[in-house]
């Protein structure tokens, strides 16, 4: 009997004997499980990517926006109406589904400082602001609730102001002209990108709601009201509380629509990541074909081996191979083949999913998943593909295989 | 004394779609006994080949007992009779059969791979059976690096490797040249003489049936003469 270790040894040497032929089968798998590693890496940097722009829009947000107005038969849309206010969003703070809610007021306005000027949109908040969305300051400090009860002169900078207003100076400590009136810039926030939508998120000045409605609007409702829902699972109960809240506050008529919106962005969010598994399913189905022509590739060759070999065969069983030694011999011989290939094919992919990543500045990561899968699917595809023509070789005659020419 | 080979009443019968059976051994009896060289002669057609692949475990007959060192060998199944082969058989082919690009001493060493002798074990032997075909110098050389007549005993090396009880070969000169031919038959004359190795052998060529010193004839599916090849031809060749 030959042990297993001698049965590989023997393959082994087999195929180191038709190096170039070896090689070029393998090319197919190592195509086939590059390819599938480089878009497993694609569609999982989009997945994140998609993930952190959600993520980026805060902790579990939902908006409150005013509703639509009618006047005289013509109607606004949504956000027209001027009925919400930063008392609304106080009452809305004590419900139990909600964790922090911050008024926002939205001021489109020509800054000066530093002998530079800017437009950009003011946006008046209350402290928890930060944590609704998720935006932490950088430098310096956010502003308090003494302040905000205060009306403060306080702002803090989007990285997109700085840049166009201090260019070269700390902006901390320096004053900026909203409107005429002076606020000090205490502290500037991290640097957030572009929303999903496209926006420059960063191009933008925090103040107290408090001192954007006294000192800059002079009314009392605010734009929007963020609410930060206690986790995940309780987005869809805080709406239901809010809606009725508001309803009620607002002396909302049964029947009537109500004349504010309450809009979370799990939906939104549900869609895009969607959107992205999907993705990464076509690039991944698509790299699943070429492995399996990869396969058949190895397929091909091995019978095209068996029938070249054929008298090496009926040598090896006049020699006193069992018939089961030579059906592991090729067995081994594809799968060496095909799990070699899928080695190469990680090296490969990986390096182009790094590759991807630098030039591309696509954010293409391996999940380590993937390539344990990778392999294991290699090694499958050399038993699934080797064993036909494995078995055709030890099914060989031998008298007929030693006459063979 | 055990014979190394004991056939009786071996019919091989092949059949054929749609038209008569062909028969191509009609009840043949032999016995070989250790230490006997063989020639088998015959015609093509008369049976020679089939009773080499029946005896050397390739096939199987249709009716007979074949008794192989003394045990009843025609109930084995195919892994029992690879076994035999790896073990107690020798081949040696027309066509030599070496690995391509794999060196004279491993070409000797792959029937103890397939009995499963371990590697050191392996390399000595190879290199003895080399020693014996006065081949030791080229154990590293490739086929394609050798003439016919050093292929074929680098062929002979192989199969006694194994110290086999019967040594088959096939047409052995069949693709040599006459020096090389000679040279390949007093090989076999001297590893039957000088180790007391059974040889048969199967070839059509009266001159090289003349080493061996005994020789049966096949004709039609039946042996028709088994004699001791005359002892004055023998001694000139010795």
């Amino acid at each position: 009997m030959i042990s297993m270790m001698q049965t590989l040894k023997l393959a082994l040497t087999a195929l180191v004997r038709n190096k170039s032929r070896s090689l070029l089968t393998m090319l197919g798998v190592v195509i086939g499980v590059a390819a599938v590693i480089v878009t497993v890496a694609i569609g999982t940097g989009a997945k994140s990517s998609v993930a952190d722009q959600i993520n980026g829009l805060g902790s579990n947000l939902i908006v409150v926006i005013p509703g639509s107005v009618q006047t005289t038969g013509a109607k606004s849309g949504s956000g027209g109406a001027s009925t919400l206010t930063a008392q609304d969003g106080m009452a809305i703070a004590q419900l139990p589904g909600v964790a922090a809610v911050s008024p926002a007021v939205n001021i489109r306005t020509q800054l000066v400082a530093n002998g530079q000027n800017w437009q950009t949109t003011v946006t008046g908040v209350a402290p928890s602001y930060g944590y609704v969305r998720s935006w932490p300051v950088v430098e310096g400090r956010f502003f308090t609730q003494a302040e905000t009860d205060d009306t403060a002169k306080v702002a803090v900078l989007g990285q997109t102001v700085v840049q166009q207003l201090f260019p070269n100076v700390d902006p901390v400590g320096q004053n900026v002209l909203v409107k005429g009136i002076p606020f000090t810039v205490i502290g500037t926030l991290s640097g957030k990108g572009q929303s999903s939508a496209g926006q420059d998120q960063d191009d933008t000045v925090l103040i107290p709601y408090t001192s954007a409605l006294q000192r800059l609007t002079g009314g009392t409702t605010v734009s929007e009201l963020m609410v930060s829902a206690v986790d995940g699972a309780h987005i869809g109960s805080a709406q239901t509380e809010i809606t009725a809240l508001l309803e009620q506050r607002h002396r909302t008529v049964a029947g009537q629509p109500d004349d504010f919106s309450v809009r979370n962005l799990a939906d939104i969010a549900q869609a895009a990541s969607a959107t992205a598994s999907i993705l990464g399913l076509l690039l991944a189905a698509v790299a699943a074909v070429s492995l399996l022509v990869g396969g058949i590739g190895i397929m091909n060759i091995m019978l095209v081996s068996v029938t070249e070999r054929t008298r090496e065969i009926g040598l090896r069983v006049a020699l006193g191979a069992r018939a089961a030694a030579i059906l592991r011999q090729f067995l081994i011989e594809a799968v060496v083949l095909s799990t070699g290939g899928g080695a190469i094919g990680v090296i490969l992919g990986v390096v182009g999913a790094a590759a991807i990543a630098f030039f591309a500045h696509w954010p293409a990561t391996v999940p380590i998943a993937a390539v344990f899968l990778a392999l294991a699917f290699s090694a499958a595809v050399g038993v699934f593909f080797g064993y036909w023509p494995a078995r055709k070789a030890a099914a060989l005659d031998p008298i007929r295989a030693l006459r063979f020419e | 004394m055990t014979p190394v080979v004991d056939v009786r009443g071996l019919r091989k019968v092949y059949p054929l779609d749609g038209g008569e059976d062909v028969v191509a051994l009609r009840g043949v009896d032999l016995t070989i006994d250790p230490g006997e060289f063989v020639a088998v002669m015959g015609p093509s057609g008369s049976g020679k080949s089939t009773f080499m692949h029946i005896v050397g475990f390739l096939d199987r007959a249709t009716a007979g007992t074949y008794r192989f060192s003394g045990s009843d060998v025609s109930g084995l199944g195919g892994d029992q009779l690879a076994d035999l082969r790896s073990r107690a058989l020798g081949f040696v082919f027309q066509a030599y059969n070496l690995l391509a690009r794999t060196t004279a001493v491993e070409n000797v060493e792959l029937p103890m791979i397939y009995a499963g002798v371990p590697a050191a074990e392996r390399r000595r032997a190879a290199m003895d059976a080399l020693d014996a075909v006065g081949l030791s110098k080229y154990a590293e050389h490739q086929p394609n690096q050798l003439s016919g007549g050093q292929q074929q005993r680098v062929a002979i090396a192989r199969s006694i490797v194994n110290r086999p009880h019967l040594i088959l070969a096939d047409e052995p000169t069949g693709a040599l040249d006459s020096a090389s031919s000679e040279d390949v038959m007093a090989l076999f004359q001297r590893l039957n003489r000088e180790r007391g190795m059974t040889v048969m052998l199967v070839t059509h060529e009266a001159d090289v049936a003349a080493h061996a010193k005994r020789l049966v004839t096949f004709r039609d599916g039946n042996i028709v003469s088994d004699a001791p090849v005359a002892p004055a031809n023998a001694a000139v060749l010795v």
